[in-house]
């Protein structure tokens, strides 16, 4: 009857419905209010913090921790939003391991950061459960800002630029506002619907109208934005995929491993959802991590990460990796794809050893090959569509100071910029920066 | 292991814990308890005079105030003295005291303030087998309202009309217990030396509010919407009973006068503490309250280890150990000369005395690239504050500077001993002349 993990082939329900649901449930259960407070007491309040310099968007971590200390989580709220809108999204899903808590002294003391990202977390969603949007728009500028993508950036900026009193349409390609947040983020780290929550949120602001299924270059051009508006702001991300350019790429089994991440936050019905019992992905990020850790979360019975460099080139963190080891995946280092060959109802993969040398990679002469019924392609996402007269550098819109593009009058952050890493919170910093830059643009004009 | 034995006049007890006159020691089942858990004597919750009891309020008498985990740092209460019969607890002490011979076991007094009341208790108390009695004046709650407690305590000589009376009529030795809701905790100690008092035992509680409920602006603990001052103690009064009961042991007046200490007694430390300041022995309760009676065995054992290593062979040779070097300001070696040093390699470069120091000392810190942070001997004061904000044990320390170096700051050579009575800039200066 019910499949298995042992069940052959790609298919759904491999684990039984109580069991998904524990594995797709909160990856890191919220703090309780005295589980925050004694948290936040461990805070030593730094001179010039160290976390703080090393958060993207500056957040004032010393100030919102020692308001959780005292009793006033929606205080600390306001503190860490006023910095960065997603706040709530950011303590959930950034890479705190590699940024605050990586610096907090604490760690290097005692290996035992102050737990800054949980934290976070408990005081934006104290406020969000109020239902409280602690910031109103100043008065109308009547000027318009279009947007184009929903995600951290886009949000960021449309946000900002509401609060100044500015109008704003956010153009976004996809059913769903949010971006990556939405499409891009492991289950276990926004449970609840949590994105959408966050989306709503955002838009009590005022002045925002978001227009989904409109995409650049598709439904709308850069010159109708152009001319319909005072300022624009690029935000889509990058929503091409890296090729592995290796012979057998095309087969069905072989999937872009973005896709597999969306199509799984969108399925209500995690039971429903089929998957491998040997799975096999190719990258060294933080999406081969997600893809991978939740592919066995569905049920599939062997899956390996293969990434072509060694394991400290991997980009996802060493909080990332023991995360995916520590859910049965395997991690296999220093060996890049050659061949997807079919092999009955799947295929094999064939690998080739790497050596990093000083003239860069090297086949070691060594190959091996891995079973797999279903292939994850994680090696990066690429700028697609970008609109005709902009200047683009290393496959990304070139940017100078906050966001300007070679366009007056075009803005550009998150991931389809240059400059910063991809990331949630440098996506979400990138568009509040563009958002000033533009509101000064706008006004100064107007003077 | 070492011997722990203790005699406080002529009462002897197995360990120099005593648990103080208070809710643990308010009935046989408790002490029972305690003596079985090791506590070498108790102080009996303090008998009132026969008749009707006191009644308490039936809503919450303590109230506290606690560090970030919720480790009590700090308790008060609104309770008052023993509410049951005065038969049923000489019943009970007795029987004690018969089962537990070499245990000590005091019983705690506080009647109106006339001879007839006290010579009635003190004659109902006699057949009990007691070691002695300790005159409560310290209870600054309820029981002051009414004329005793620390209402006596704070009129030395009430204190000694009263302490009178009790050798009047009593041959048990007699321990006078202390408030420390006064300006100058001596004048109480001679009042009850004059008495004839053959010990004091302090601190009682402090006055307090331990908080206010900014909702309904209640004060703490909240009895029907008021609340009233009560006795404060534990761990957070502790600095306060040390330098009372220094205060007395140094005092010519009353050095020599036999010292029970208390306040916030809760390690063994402390106990050593306190003896060290001249208590010959200590009496606990906010510990006890907060962790039950097992903790004495942590006491016995650390009291243990500290004399094995030090080569102690008695307790007696802690008692006052640290009183020849309690002083007045005046006589500080105005000539000893330190720096903070920041031990690099201990520094976790938190800033906190960077941020201590800059903005409310003497900018004597500097922050180099990379968060590095030194001390500035020319303007370093050696105030201490680094050392005391610093998460870091012993990171940063205060470097004695020699004697013939010169101090940076004042541009002054390091000299020997002098104090403000003889400085410059004193106008009682008695400097050579």
């Amino acid at each position: 009857m019910s499949n298995s993990p042992l069940t052959p082939g790609v298919v759904p329900g491999r684990l039984p419905a109580d069991v998904l649901a524990r594995n797709f449930s909160d990856h890191e259960p919220p703090l309780a209010a005295h589980e925050a407070r004694v948290a936040a007491d461990r805070c030593y309040f730094c001179h010039d913090a160290p976390c703080m310099t090393a958060c993207p968007t500056s957040i004032d971590i010393p100030l919102f921790i020692r308001q959780i200390a005292t009793g006033t989580p929606e205080a600390a709220a306001r503190t860490i939003l006023s910095q960065n809108i997603l706040g709530g999204m950011c303590a959930r899903v950034c890479p705190t391991e590699t940024l605050c808590e990586e610096v907090c002294v604490r760690e290097v003391a005692e290996g035992k950061p102050v737990e800054i990202g949980r934290l976070q977390r408990f005081a934006t969603d104290t406020l969000m459960e109020k239902g409280v949007h602690p910031f109103a728009r100043a008065a109308a500028t009547g000027r318009k800002v279009a947007v184009v993508g929903a995600g951290p950036a886009g949000l960021a900026c449309a946000h900002r630029l509401a609060m100044k009193g500015h109008d704003v349409v956010i153009y976004d390609a996809r059913p769903k506002a949010g971006g990556l947040n939405e499409y891009g983020i492991a289950q276990y780290k926004a449970v609840g619907d949590f994105a959408q929550a966050e989306v709503d949120w955002l838009l009590r602001i005022g002045g925002i109208t978001v227009k989904t299924g409109m995409a650049l270059g598709r439904e709308v051009s850069l010159a109708e934005l152009q001319a319909g508006h005072d300022a624009v702001f690029l935000g889509m991300g990058l929503a091409g995929v890296n090729a592995l350019r290796a012979p057998g790429e095309d087969l069905a089994q072989v999937r872009d491993a973005v896709d597999f991440i969306a199509e799984l936050r969108q399925a209500k019905d995690k039971a429903a959802l089929p998957v491998g019992r040997d799975v096999v992905v190719i990258g060294g990020g933080m999406t081969a991590v997600d893809a991978a850790v939740q592919s066995r979360l569905l049920g599939a019975e062997t899956v390996s990460i293969v990434y072509r460099r060694g394991q400290d080139r991997m980009s996802a963190s060493g909080y990332e990796q023991e995360h995916a080891t520590s859910a049965g995946v395997r991690i296999i280092c220093n060996a890049a794809p050659v061949a997807v060959h079919p092999a009955g109802a799947g295929v094999e993969v064939e690998f080739a050893y790497m050596a990093d040398g000083p003239d860069g990679l090297k086949p070691t002469g060594e190959t091996f090959r891995l079973r797999a019924d279903q292939v994850f392609k994680a090696i990066g996402q690429t700028l697609t569509g970008a609109p005709e007269g902009l200047t683009v550098s290393g496959g990304k819109i070139a940017v100078s100071g906050a966001g300007r593009t070679s366009v007056a009058g075009v803005w550009a952050g998150g991931d389809c910029a240059a400059g910063g890493d991809d990331l949630t919170v440098t996506a979400v910093a990138e568009g509040r920066d563009a958002a000033e830059d533009i509101h000064a643009t706008l006004m100064a004009a107007r003077a | 292991m070492a011997d722990l034995t203790s005699n406080f006049l002529g009462i002897r007890s197995p360990n120099p814990f005593w648990l103080a006159s208070a809710p643990p020691t308010d009935k046989e089942y408790n002490v029972r308890r305690a003596f079985e858990a090791g506590w070498g004597g108790v102080v009996w919750k303090t008998l009132g005079s026969e008749g009707p009891p006191v009644v308490n309020v039936s809503g919450p008498r303590y109230g506290a105030i606690w560090g970030a985990d919720r480790r009590l740092l700090g308790l008060n209460n609104i309770e008052l003295i023993t509410d049951r019969p005065l038969q049923t607890n000489l019943d009970e002490i007795r029987r004690v005291k018969k089962d537990y011979p070499d245990r000590a076991m005091i019983i705690s007094l506080m009647v109106p303030c006339d001879e007839e009341s006290w010579k009635d208790i003190l004659h109902r108390i006699e057949d009990t087998g007691a070691d002695g009695v300790e005159l409560n004046f310290g209870c600054p709650h309820g029981m002051a309202e009414r004329g005793m407690g620390s209402a006596v305590g704070q009129v030395p000589e009430y204190i000694q009309m009263v302490t009178e009376w009790v050798k009047m009529y009593s041959k048990l030795p007699c321990i006078v217990k202390l408030t420390p809701n006064i300006t100058d905790i001596r004048r109480p100690a001679e009042a009850a030396k004059r008495g004839g008092a053959d010990a004091v035992s302090l601190i009682n509680t402090i006055n307090s509010i331990t908080s206010v409920n900014i909702d309904s602006f209640s004060p703490e603990p909240m009895i029907d919407g008021k609340g009233t001052h009560g006795g404060y103690c534990g761990p957070a009064v502790k600095p306060i009973a040390l330098n009372m009961v220094a205060e007395i042991a140094r005092s010519p007046e009353t050095r020599g006068l036999p010292i029970s200490g208390i306040g916030g007694v809760t390690t063994w430390r402390d106990a050593v503490e306190f003896m060290a300041l001249g208590a010959s022995n200590v009496q606990v309760c906010t510990a006890a309250m907060t962790y039950g009676f097992k903790i004495v065995q942590e006491m016995i054992s650390g009291l243990s280890q500290y004399m094995d290593e030090k080569g102690f062979a008695s307790v007696d040779e802690i008692i006052g150990r640290a009183v020849p070097n309690v002083t007045d300001w005046q006589y500080l070696n105005l000539n000893y000369v330190t720096k903070a040093h920041i031990d690099q390699d201990a520094c976790i470069k938190c800033g906190r005395c960077y941020a201590a120091c800059e903005d409310t000392s003497h900018q004597a810190i500097d922050m180099g690239p990379g968060r590095v942070f030194t001390v500035k001997d020319d303007e370093c004061v050696a105030c201490n504050l680094c050392v005391n904000v610093c998460p870091v044990e012993n990171c940063i320390t205060m470097v004695e500077m020699p004697k013939g170096a010169t101090d940076p700051r004042t541009g002054r050579v390091v000299a020997d001993y002098a104090n403000w009575t003889s400085h410059p800039n004193n106008p009682m200066s008695k400097a050579a002349e």
